[in-house]
């Protein structure tokens, strides 16, 4: 009898258990405890030496009506992500759903694909030769060469210039994991349905893509916009690669800059856990809009 | 047969031979700096400094790879140990992910466990975090854990991420429960049902973790630049930051472009050896809310 409740209880409980641990134990220590820990912080003033002092909303306080530079971040991200973020976002899907019906659709895939996975740092270094401020910078010689500029510009370090700089290396970087979603979603879209589409009179391509796949690809999208939203809120490596930290007028100073730079050179945690709730307030409202807009609930 | 519905074989209209056009140009133009990363690593030094610039190497050479590894050897750290580092916080933490995420992934869609929502939940919710959020405090974890400057710091912090799970988890659902029932009946344990059966059938997702784990670890900048300070400890990334000095610096381009290129290929020919496993996991990869 006894043996039996502890063979129920093995079966039923402990082996469950023992699959789910390792990811959850991890899971909670390193995701989920930490964003409960910074919301904590954010509400305290706190070095990693002294003890916590509770301060109430004075951080946020500081973080919007005294901190201009935090102003130019959050400036500087927002613009960022309003460009990169859509123009990666339906670049990736009208990519995927043109290679979708082309020949060749691996080597297509591969050629759009592989600048997300390159190291941002890396590829800026590359792109920073094409914006280099002297003749010898390939797109200085080029505009020269052809007439529409008299004298080279500094790319990296004219602040009019800097932030489209970290937006171009970064667009071109935008068409990651979200493309690789669309690209397996297109393939794998259930026949049916366009067929009972065209009986019911839909007779070109564009009507097919906007009433029977928009629809089916909801979920396809939906990760992708999540992807999207997270990735360019959160812009550091282009933009540390292109302008270093303070960069010129702070022009190519993100969200991510500032908390870097209040986290781990003064080592204000509580100060700078504040400014990585603002960008988990925006990342994760904008993660909740997009679940409504594209909930396949309907 | 069906399924030439949709991509039927299209007649090469005039049409579509301009889409090809268009999209082959646009192909060369997206390439482009790639193309020019592979060039330039193989310039000899007089043609880095041309003028007019070159875009294409004229006498290839692999002088500047061998500078890579000789020159570097002589200083402080080479940039061998550099490669190591970072390779091996890549493949522990391949390892760590692919593991816990497989197992996870099993106990959501195959086992009874309590909370079983309340945690896809959390999983959903957690891909909408940007992973700068939980640096602080993981900083403040890593540090009175006495792991700064160690391995570790680069590798468990990153090892449950919410989208290794969830991909492994929409993969797995797609496998009927029947298979698992004669299995559980013959009288198989949960785990030997997991090894034996259900790894070797998500082959594609775990090939698909490998490539995404990759491109998360070996391209991490933030992780390492906290973490780390100690200069034989650090990653790739650091170390070509370091390498290329400030912005536009052409001192050392040659030797530079060389590490660069080393650093990029590796993930690139990871993904194109595994790029149809990628795809096909990615079909079962849209969230339903």
């Amino acid at each position: 009898m006894k043996q039996q409740v502890w063979k129920h209880f093995w079966n039923k409980t402990v082996i469950p258990l023992s699959f789910i641990l390792p990811f959850l134990v991890l899971f909670f220590i390193f995701t989920i405890i930490p964003v409960l820990a910074a919301v904590f912080l954010s509400f305290t003033d706190y070095d990693l030496i002294s003890t916590f002092d509770f301060i109430g909303f004075d951080n946020f306080k500081k973080l919007f009506l005294e901190d201009d530079v935090f102003f130019i971040a959050l400036k500087n991200t927002f613009t960022f992500a309003v460009i990169t973020g859509p123009v990666g976002f339906f670049a990736s899907f009208i990519m995927a759903w043109l290679i979708d019906q082309l020949k060749f659709r691996n080597a297509f895939s591969l050629a759009f694909y592989a600048p997300s996975i390159t190291s941002g740092i890396a590829l800026s270094v590359v792109w920073l030769y094409f914006f280099a401020s002297d003749h010898y910078g390939l797109i200085n010689y080029t505009l020269l060469r052809i007439g529409i500029l008299s004298e080279p510009i500094a790319w990296t370090m004219d602040t009019r210039t800097i932030l489209p700089v970290i937006i171009i290396i970064s667009i071109w970087m935008s068409m990651g994991t979200g493309f690789l979603v669309f690209l397996a979603g297109f393939q794998n879209l259930p026949t049916e349905q366009f067929e009972s589409g065209r009986i019911d009179g839909i007779n070109n391509i564009f009507q097919e893509l906007f009433y029977i796949t928009l629809p089916l690809m909801k979920p396809q999208l939906l990760f992708g916009a999540i992807n999207s939203i997270v990735g360019s809120f959160a812009v550091f490596d282009v933009a540390v690669a292109v302008a270093p930290l303070p960069s010129p007028g702070y022009a190519g100073h993100t969200i991510v800059t500032h908390l870097y730079d209040y986290a781990f050179i003064r080592f204000d945690m509580g100060y700078s856990a504040a400014v990585s709730v603002v960008l988990f307030v925006i990342t994760f409202g904008l993660g909740r809009i997009c679940t409504r807009l594209l909930s396949s609930k309907d | 047969m069906e399924y030439n519905f949709r991509r039927r074989i299209r007649n090469l209209s005039a049409g579509w031979i301009t889409v090809y056009i268009l999209m082959i140009l646009l192909v060369c133009f997206t390439s482009l700096p790639l193309i020019y990363m592979v060039s330039t690593a193989f310039k000899p030094f007089n043609e880095l400094f041309l003028y007019p610039p070159k875009f294409f190497v004229q006498n290839p050479t692999s002088k500047n790879i061998r500078d890579l590894f000789s020159s570097m050897d002589s200083s402080v750290v080479p940039f061998s140990r550099y490669l190591f580092n970072s390779l091996f916080s890549t493949v522990s933490t391949i390892l760590g992910t692919v593991f816990v995420a497989s197992t996870g992934a099993y106990a959501l869609t195959k086992l009874n466990i309590k909370g079983k929502n309340l945690i896809f939940t959390l999983i959903i919710a957690a891909l909408m975090f940007s992973p700068q959020v939980t640096q602080i405090p993981n900083y403040m974890v890593v540090n009175s854990l006495g792991m700064i400057n160690q391995f570790s710091s680069l590798i468990i912090p990153k090892i449950a991420t919410a989208y290794s799970i969830f991909l492994m988890k929409q993969y797995m659902e797609q496998i009927p429960d029947t298979i698992l029932e004669a299995s559980r009946i013959d009288g198989a344990g949960e785990w030997r049902i997991f090894g034996s059966i259900i790894m070797p059938m998500v082959k594609p997702a775990w090939a698909t973790l490998v490539v995404l784990t990759t491109v998360a670890t070996w391209n991490d900048y933030f992780t390492p630049l906290i973490f780390i300070q100690r200069q034989s400890m650090k990653t790739l990334p650091l170390a070509l930051q370091s390498l290329a000095g400030t912005a536009g610096s052409f001192t050392r381009s040659g030797v530079t472009a060389a590490a660069i290129f080393l650093t990029t290929l590796p993930v690139i020919m990871l993904y194109l050896s595994m790029q149809s496993r990628v795809i096909k996991t990615m079909a079962f990869s849209g969230i339903k809310s």
